[in-house]
Order: C-alpha cells, then structure tokens, then sequence
C-alpha cells in the first residue's frame, strides 16, 4: 500500500438519528479521521441505491450509509424499508461485481456519538487498506473515443 | 378449443376487439401480430417459437384504445398479465388471457382462473440460464466485475431490454429524466453500468423471469441474468415471487420488522 | 477500372502482417460465444469462417457509438476548453460484406452534406475497406433490391470474391492500389477467374416504391405494420447508414466533457419538443419516418438511398419486424 493513499469516504446519513449522532460526536470533542464527508438526507428511505452509484463515480473509494436503528425512524417505517432495499442492492452490487467490502451499512443513534467515530475510524481503515477503487474510477474514461 | 377457432369465435361475437399472438416470421421466427379481423385467424399460430411476453403490449397507449383484448399466453405471459394487475396497470375485465395448452385457448377470465392455472405450473429458470447463474456464483468478485464489463461494453443503449419487458411501462422512464440528467445518455462504460444496474433494480420484486429482455439484445448480452438475480434475491429474503397473484404487494415498498439481514452494523 | 489479381488463400496473412507492419489496426469479423462481431484481429485465423453479416456494421469505425468532441476544465471564472482531436487511428475494415461497405457512401452524404463533419472526415481518411463477396446470403438480405449486389464494389478499396484456393481481388481505388503495395508477392496476375457470388433475387421494385411513398403518407399501412414495434433503437443501432446522433454535455464542477453519441428515430424521445408536444407521438408515425428516410427524403436530398439492404434492422428486430416485407407490401399499397 503506498502511504500517500487517503481514502474518500461519503457517508450518507439520515437527519434524525446517524447526523445527530455524528453532530455529538463533534459536540464531545471525539476526534476521528477526516476522511469522510456526510451527505445529510431526511431518512434512509431516502437514500436512492443510485446514489451510492453516483458516490463511487465521483471518485469516493468507500461509502457509509447510516440512519435509525429499527423501531426508531422519525417517519415509523423508512429504515425497514431502506434495509429492504440494501438487502436486494448489495446482492446485486455483489453479482456485478461491485466491491461490497467499501460499502458499509449501519445503524448509529443521535445518542452514539462515540460509536459513529467508532465506524469511521474502522471504514476508513479498511478501504485505506483495501486502496482506491481504481476498477471503477477506470470507468469513467472507458467506452469513448 | 383451438386457438384459431376460439379467436375468431371471440372476434366475432364481439367479446374482444383484437386477439394478440404470433404468427409465422422470418427465417422460421414467430412474430407478434394483432388479429382485429375474425377471417385473420387462420394466421395464428402457437409453439415453442412463441416465446415473447405478449403482455408486454397491454400497456401501450394504441392497444388500450382497442378496447378488450384476448391474448395468447403462455405461463410467463400470464405471471406477466397478474403482476401487471397487482400494479394496477390493466383491469381484470379489459384483458381476456387465452392460456395455451399447445394449440388449445383456454379462456381465463378472472386473476383467479390465472392464478389457479398457474398454480399448476412450476416456475423454473431455463437449464442455460442456471448454468451461466451457477458459473457467475462460483467466480470471484473480480471475475464477475470483468465478465459484466466484458458484456456491458457491448451495450449500446437501443433500450430492447426495457422495451420489451412488460414491467416496463412506465410513460417516462428514469433513463429519459433529462433535467437533470440521471444517468448518463452515451453507452460508455459509465452509462451501461448504471443503467443495467437501475434496470435491474427497477425490476426487482417484479420481474416474472421471461428472458424476454435477454432474447431481445441484439448484441447478445446476457442481460436478463441481472433481472433473474434481483428477483431471485427477492424471493429468497422475502419469500415472494412477482407475478403470483394479482393482488401481490410490491416487496421493495413494504417490509416486516423482523427481516433478516447479516450486514448492517 | 479495376486492376484484378488472384490473391492466395495463404497469401492473405502476408498482406495482414504487412498491414500490421504498416501500423494498421484489423477489424474483421470474429465469432466469439457464437456472437458475429467486428473485433482487432492480426491473423487469418481469428477471422470468422461461416458468417453472413456481423450483428453491429462497420460504421463504429467513422462514427463511434460515444465520440468526445471536446473537454474542458473549470476553474472559478476560466474555462480552459481544451480542442479534441478525434482518436483516428489507421484502421483496415476486413471482410464486411458489399452493403456494408456501400454504406459509407450514405454516411458521407449527410457527414459532408453541409457543415463539413472533420471527426468524420478525419476518421474515414484513416480507413480502408477489404470487403468480401458473399457466397452466402440469408432471408433478410436484399441488397439487389436497393440497387446494390452480392459481389458489389462500392464502398471497398479492395473487393475479395473467394475462388477455388484465395480470391479474385479487385483493387478499386488509390487506397487499395497503397495497401495492395504493401504486399505485391501475395497479388498474383488474374488468371482469368470467373466471379462467382451468390444470387440474391430482388425482392420489390424500389423506384416503384420511392415513387409509391408520395402517395402513402397517410396510408393505414404504417400503424398495421407497427403496431407490435417496441419502439427501441436496435435497428438504427444496427444499420450501417443510420447517422442520426444526440450531443450530450457531462459535467461537474471541475471539468466536462461533450460527447456525441448514437441516437434512434425510434425513441419517442427523439422528437419531443421542450414544450411537451411531440410531432411524433405514436409509433406508427415513427416507423413511418424510418421507412421515408430512407426511401424517400434521402433519394430527394442526395440522390441515393439511404438503405444498402444488408438486413440487420430485421436481424437485429426483437419482434421481426422485416424491413424487405414491409417495404414489399408498401410498394404494393
């Protein structure tokens, strides 16, 4: 692994639970890697699998997607539904070959400061380890003449 | 009664405007014709050949203005016809399905008669298909990526896939939302990759299995494995099969709090 | 005219290798999983034996299915456009068939018609055609009926027509005459060898039919025909002579890049206005303007047809729908 590499982690959070969690995180002067970058959405349900998509064919290496833990949504049921939806996703990332190791599902509360530095510090880490995802950044320039 | 025989019976007696099935094609194909006349019957014909998803003509604007419509089906074609219900994009009455047993019509006029004649059949993925499925299994994640990109590069975007899918009928459909543009409009790498992947995700819990998508790429891509394996991954975590009943919920807009998952943290 | 050799079926890999020395890039057409494509080739070998056409025609090579016209990076008030250059690499299209190779002849009209198109140009200035004579044909072919033939010249620099051990080579044009010279040991003097293709009956009367179409717009005949098309673009993607494209910007914050790509008269797309209303609403309508392109709107504006009758709309057609049938039976509306 070449030293200079720093992974880009995109986390995509909900509102309620995983963002207020990150802001006490902050709030409690918890220190983490500064790899990733929180992209704040209204609820799980809303994080369209498209824009995990879109996250690695802007060059992100590794992607978080957190929100409420089940039984806790803000709107009752949009984490049961966004599990569903991951749970058919990540198969069919894995069927087209997609690396699912850089792409990280979890559930942090707006009371786990501490466990989302946790999840940060552990992501981060391992796509450092796992290095840039060159087979997709490859993408991009391929297919135009 | 033979296909024939019941068409023009139906055409005649005015139950239904048009009768759609296949006739003789090129080079020994089938092809779909709609036969609006009763003397026009005589062209019909119904065999292995006949393998397009017919339902696939239901939602189109020119065949909903006919009126009532018969159509010769086979099993994926009727799965095709309940789903399309479930969708609530046809109504039980304004589509009359003619299940074939060989060259005998067998008139089905409620979702129910459909679903109990499909409840004798069993549903099961084409031996070639299994076998490409099993292979694809057994490969690395690295594998599987070149395979995908081996096949996608030779994608062009002419969209026979989605155009001949049944489940897809959708007026205006994610790949033409332009303003802005969703996924990329060129077929380079980028452009394939997203939109088999949407494609394929738009069909999950909803994809009756026909191939049709497959059998219709003119360059041969094995696209219909992506719709196969999203369905399947449906029914194996949700115990649900698209085109089972007329009155099936969509798996990926419902859930139930106890789902099962190994991965989320 | 022509000058006519006999070229050996060994000789062939001479003249590959002397095109490869040369820094030419073979396409020929290859069957690999049983798919009949155009791919890179360097031997004789890895050319496909038994093949009546390849599914995609040669015209990726002049005009690609995604073409960078330019690109450009953003800086907080600059832009830094950078020109492109089309990627035209010397390239050698071996063993198309006579329509396909005629096809070019439709391409150039409209790439040249006004504005001169220079990646076009640029791209066509790099190739060289080796077509090969059909000895074989299938029931979609009907180049005889859109004025071409099984053992036509046009559009090839060299025209191979196969013969009892190699071929009867027909070298065609200045083009040819450069890559003939590349290998003079492998073209031997023509013993007089008889050009044997196979007959391919014509199908329909196509001036008849050219002349029928005025009368025809309103005709029934496009909606019955159409009614099971699906309206995907298989068929212009396929065709050797469809040159219909979309230009599409992709950008972001940093850099961009336009980009030219296929597009199909099919699309209900194609035409929709910005205002929601579309000239061409239904498919019927269409189908229709693919047939008068073709048959009507080209022989107008360039005096030629803008069909070569090689067949792969109807090989490529998820629902058959047979361009020689359905002309045949306008021409008889």
């Amino acid at each position: 692994m070449t030293d200079a590499f720093e992974p880009k982690i995109t986390a995509f959070v909900c509102n309620w639970c995983t963002y207020a969690g990150a802001d006490l995180t902050g709030t409690s002067r918890i220190k983490y890697q500064s790899n990733v970058r929180v992209l704040r959405l209204p609820c799980t349900g809303r994080i369209d699998f498209m824009l995990l998509a879109k996250a690695f064919a802007r060059g992100a290496d590794g992607i978080i997607v957190s929100g409420c833990h089940p039984n806790d949504c803000h709107y009752t049921s949009g984490n049961y539904h966004a599990r569903r939806r991951w749970m058919v996703y990540r198969d069919l990332m894995d069927f087209m070959g997609i690396d699912t190791r850089r792409v990280t599902f979890s559930w942090v509360s707006a009371a786990e400061g501490a466990r989302w530095a946790e999840l940060v510090n552990e992501v981060t880490t391992s796509v450092r380890n796992l290095g840039p995802y060159a087979e997709y950044k490859e993408l991009a320039l391929a297919g135009v003449e | 009664m033979d296909l024939r025989a019941k068409s023009r019976e139906l055409l005649e007696s005015g139950a239904v405007k048009a009768v759609i099935g296949f006739k003789d094609g090129t080079m020994g194909a089938r092809r779909p014709v709609f036969v609006r006349q009763a003397d026009k019957a005589a062209a019909l014909v119904f065999d292995e050949g006949c393998r397009q998803n017919l339902a696939a003509y239901l939602t189109r604007n020119e065949v909903q203005k006919m009126g009532r419509v018969a159509v010769a089906a086979g099993p994926d074609t009727l799965r095709a016809i309940l789903q399309l219900m479930a969708e609530r994009q046809i109504k039980e009455g304004d589509v009359l399905p003619l299940a074939m047993e060989g060259t005998e019509a067998v008139e089905l006029p409620t979702a129910q008669a459909v679903e109990e004649h499909l409840a004798l059949k069993a549903k099961e993925l084409p031996a070639a298909d299994r076998e490409l499925l099993a292979r694809l299994d057994a490969m690395t994640r690295e594998e599987r990526w070149a395979f995908w990109q081996g096949e996608l590069a030779r994608c062009v975007k002419c969209y026979a896939c989605r155009n001949s899918c049944p489940m897809c009928y959708c007026g205006h459909c994610t790949m033409d939302c332009n303003r802005p543009q969703w996924v990329p409009v060129p077929s380079h790498a980028l452009g394939n990759l997203e939109y088999h992947m949407v494609r394929a995700m738009h069909l999950a819990g909803r994809c009756v299995e026909c191939g049709d998508c497959g059998r219709a790429c003119p360059v041969g891509i094995p696209v219909h494995l992506l719709t196969f394996h999203a369905e399947e991954s449906v029914h194996r975590q949700f115990g649900q099969r698209a085109g089972a009943s007329s009155r099936l919920d969509y798996a990926l807009s419902t859930f139930r709090p106890d789902d099962k998952e190994t991965f989320i943290r | 005219m022509a000058d006519t050799y006999f070229l050996p079926q060994a000789s062939l890999d001479t003249l590959f290798a002397a095109l490869a020395k040369d820094g030419r890039r073979i396409l020929a057409p290859t069957d690999r999983d049983g798919r009949s494509e155009l791919n890179p080739v360097t031997t004789v070998a890895e050319v496909a034996k038994d093949y009546v056409q390849t599914i995609l025609s040669g015209k990726e090579t002049v005009f690609p299915k995604v073409e960078r016209m330019l690109s450009y990076d953003l800086a907080p008030g600059k832009v830094d456009l950078k020109s492109s250059e089309p990627n035209a690499r010397p390239t050698v299209l071996f063993g198309v068939r006579p329509c396909e190779a005629a096809g070019f002849g439709a391409l150039d009209a409209v790439f040249n018609w006004d504005t001169r198109d220079s990646f076009f140009n640029a791209r066509m200035a790099q190739l060289a055609v080796i077509g090969v004579s059909c000895t074989r044909k299938d029931d979609a072919c009907f180049c005889t009926s859109v004025g071409g033939g099984p053992g036509a010249t046009r559009g090839s620099d060299i025209l191979l027509t196969p013969a009892e051990g190699g071929f009867l080579a027909e070298v065609l044009t200045d083009k040819g005459r450069a890559m003939a010279a590349l290998a003079p040991e492998a073209f031997r003097p023509d013993p007089g060898l008889a050009k044997k293709v196979v007959d391919v009956p014509a199908a329909f009367d196509q001036p008849a039919l050219t002349a029928r179409l005025k009368y025809l717009f309103e005709n029934g005949i496009w909606v019955e025909q159409s009614l099971r098309c699906v309206g995907c673009g298989a068929c212009a993607y396929v065709c050797p002579t469809c040159v219909c494209f979309d230009l599409v910007e992709e950008s972001d914050a940093k850099a961009g890049q336009r980009l030219r790509t296929w597009d199909s008269c099919g699309s209900h797309m194609f035409t929709l206005h910005a205002s929601g209303h579309n000239p061409r609403e239904t498919q019927a309508q269409r189908w229709r303007q693919r047939v008068y392109h073709k048959f009507s709107y080209y022989p107008e504006r360039y005096g030629m047809l803008g069909c070569v009758g090689c067949g792969k709309c109807t090989r490529a057609c998820p629902v058959d729908m047979n361009l020689q049938e359905h002309l045949a039976e306008a021409a008889q509306a």
